[in-house]
């Protein structure tokens, strides 16, 4: 049967084929692409419909007329100053971590056994250990270093966690760095800060943009330790800061949604310019 | 000259030293003396404030007779479990597609990866007011398209409904990741494999079965150890959505663990809770890199 019909259709029936799996694939795909960005979209449109009508008209849709009154709403209740905490944070965790791994690795890739190899592998063991379960020492070490309620908090011990990721990512790129290199600028006379910046630093400046993407992604995001080590709003950080908004605005949904989309508009206009590198980051170390 | 070299004492390198030293001393005190507290912490009865009183194991064997914390952990279990099979099939599928390079799958993967950029929190707000019997946007759709009414229910206020609710809502926070991962696996396939493939006349299906799958088998490995270990600690976007609720519904083993802590303060038990949410997830990760073999690094590239 199966011959006669072959047969039949000829030629159109096998390019079928080829086609349907084709547009089944193209579905799926496009299935998934209404549902990752459903819930973008809608949050984007609700932001700029006016509080009142939100409820009675058609929330997906700007029907009821467009306004930007929750976004004043939200700068109006100290957005700016939220998004700085967040910029010095990010700024201040991504520097921290990403020089004090530098030099970290600079000297492991250089001295592969003893007490370096054993502070290298500790580093690694690190990588599994859970932040969750570790915020209660955290928080009694925080207050006792007077840190509690400043960005110190966050800055410290974020960049602490960043350590074991950020060093293996630039030991694993700098072991590839051919050890002729680094010899020929010793004989030069160059010295271990001289050969760290004139050499290591431009010959690993891709491993140190994708980690510091990633360093700053985390930081950026994370909510757990201003949730516990801050709690005056002018230290609060942007995750924060839309978790006590949301608390207060509770039926202001529009300002709400505002809010949020404010605190990812940053890294959504740094990701049309620079996809590439942010994905980079975004997958640090995971994807060999 | 033999004799020299090994009598010569080793030098202390003092630029080394210099250059470990930050890293270390940022790493021992934030990092290793938590770790060793909070072992000590599960020791002893503490409210945070006043004097600490060794109490030797009686919180380890208070977690093993707390109803509440049976209750988290298995609610975790069920998460972790419907995490791993929901996301790891959706995201090898998506993986594979945009591993393409035709310009409409390169502008498909620009989208899939903008949750990505989302904190937990974020994601956890958005998410409740979408979600919203009041005006949410699901709801909304629900009452107004009869063919998707079945989207009109409190997906986040009935407690038979709402641990599905973040099954799917996690899904939605992390296949990106586990996507961009498989996508960076599927291309590093060596093209002479299909190649040699296309020469035998093999399927496109076979090609995904008999190739992509077992040349992706390192990715899987870590896609799932980071997904499993991902959901034994995910915390922000659950306390953000629901905080627990409503009632003890979403209340997973790692809220319980932050709700005794921080709600109850009792960091003496809430340590015992967090030392032990530590060593799953330590185990956890241990034994998927034991049973796959995966720390023998074995490489994708074997046999070519």
């Amino acid at each position: 049967m199966g011959g006669a019909r072959r047969a039949r259709l000829g030629r159109p029936f096998l390019l079928g084929g080829r086609t349907a799996r084709r547009v089944l694939g193209l579905l799926l795909a496009l299935l998934w692409l209404v549902f990752a960005a459903a819930p973008i979209y809608y949050m984007l449109i609700v932001s700029f419909e006016p509080q009142s009508s939100y409820l009675n008209s058609n929330p997906w849709f700007p029907t009821a007329g467009v306004t930007a009154a929750n976004y004043s709403a939200v700068f109006a209740s100290g957005f700016g100053r939220y998004l700085l905490n967040s910029v010095i944070t990010t700024l201040g965790t991504t520097v921290l971590a990403v020089t004090v791994s530098l030099l970290a690795a600079h000297v492991i890739v250089r001295r592969t056994r003893g007490i370096t190899a054993v502070i290298f592998r500790v580093f690694l063991v690190g990588l599994a250990v859970p932040i969750q379960a570790l915020i209660i020492p955290l928080y009694v070490e925080i207050l006792r270093l007077h840190l509690y309620n400043t960005l110190f908090a966050l800055i410290i011990p974020l960049a602490a966690f960043a350590i074991p990721l950020t060093v293996l990512i630039l030991v694993n790129f700098l072991r590839d760095v051919p050890r002729e290199l680094i010899d020929a600028v010793q004989i030069d006379g160059a010295g271990p800060v001289r050969q760290l910046t004139s050499l290591v630093i431009p010959v690993a400046k891709p491993a140190i943009t994708t980690v510091a993407i990633y360093d700053a992604l985390t930081a950026w995001n994370n909510f757990l330790f201003p949730l516990i080590f801050t709690q005056s709003s002018n230290v609060a950080v942007l995750p924060l800061a839309i978790f006590n908004f949301s608390g207060r605005y509770l039926i202001d949904i529009p300002a709400i949604m505002a809010a949020v989309f404010l605190s990812v508009a940053p890294l959504f206009v740094i990701y049309i310019g620079a996809r590439r590198q942010i994905i980079g980051g975004l997958t640090a170390g995971f994807s060999r | 000259m033999m004799g020299r070299v090994v009598l010569r004492r080793p030098r202390v390198t003092w630029w080394a030293v210099w250059f470990m030293a930050p890293a270390c001393v940022l790493f021992a005190a934030l990092v290793l003396v938590p770790v060793v507290v909070a072992v000590w912490l599960s020791f002893v009865r503490w409210n945070g404030v006043g004097a600490t009183h060794f109490v030797g194991l009686s919180n380890w064997s208070q977690l093993f007779s707390d109803a509440t914390a049976g209750a988290s952990l298995e609610r975790t279990g069920i998460l972790l479990g419907a995490s791993w099979v929901v996301q790891e099939p959706i995201a090898i599928a998506l993986g594979i597609y945009i591993a393409g390079r035709q310009r409409h799958r390169a502008v498909l993967s620009a989208i899939y990866f903008l949750p990505l950029l989302i904190s937990g929190a974020g994601i956890g707000i958005m998410w409740q007011n979408i979600l919203s019997p009041i005006g949410g946007g699901v709801q909304y759709v629900g009452a107004h398209v009869s063919l998707l009414g079945f989207l009109n229910k409190d997906w986040l206020g009935n407690p038979n409904l709402v641990l599905g609710t973040v099954v799917v809502l996690v899904a939605w926070e992390f296949i990106p990741f586990h996507t961009l991962l498989y996508q960076a696996g599927t291309r590093g396939i060596p093209s002479v494999l299909y190649e040699a493939a296309a020469l035998d006349g093999i399927t496109p299906l076979q090609r995904i079965r008999y190739i992509t799958l077992p040349m992706l088998r390192n990715t899987i490995v870590t896609s799932s150890t980071l997904n499993i270990v991902g959901s034994l600690t995910i915390f922000d976007v659950i306390y953000t959505l629901t905080q627990g609720g409503p009632g003890e519904s979403t209340r997973v083993f790692a809220l319980d663990q932050y709700i005794v802590g921080f709600n109850e303060m009792d960091f003496g038990y809430g340590s015992a809770l967090a030392v032990a949410l530590g060593i799953m997830g330590i185990a956890i990760s241990l034994v998927i890199i034991k049973v796959t073999g995966f720390g023998r690094m074995r490489s994708q590239a074997e046999g070519i």
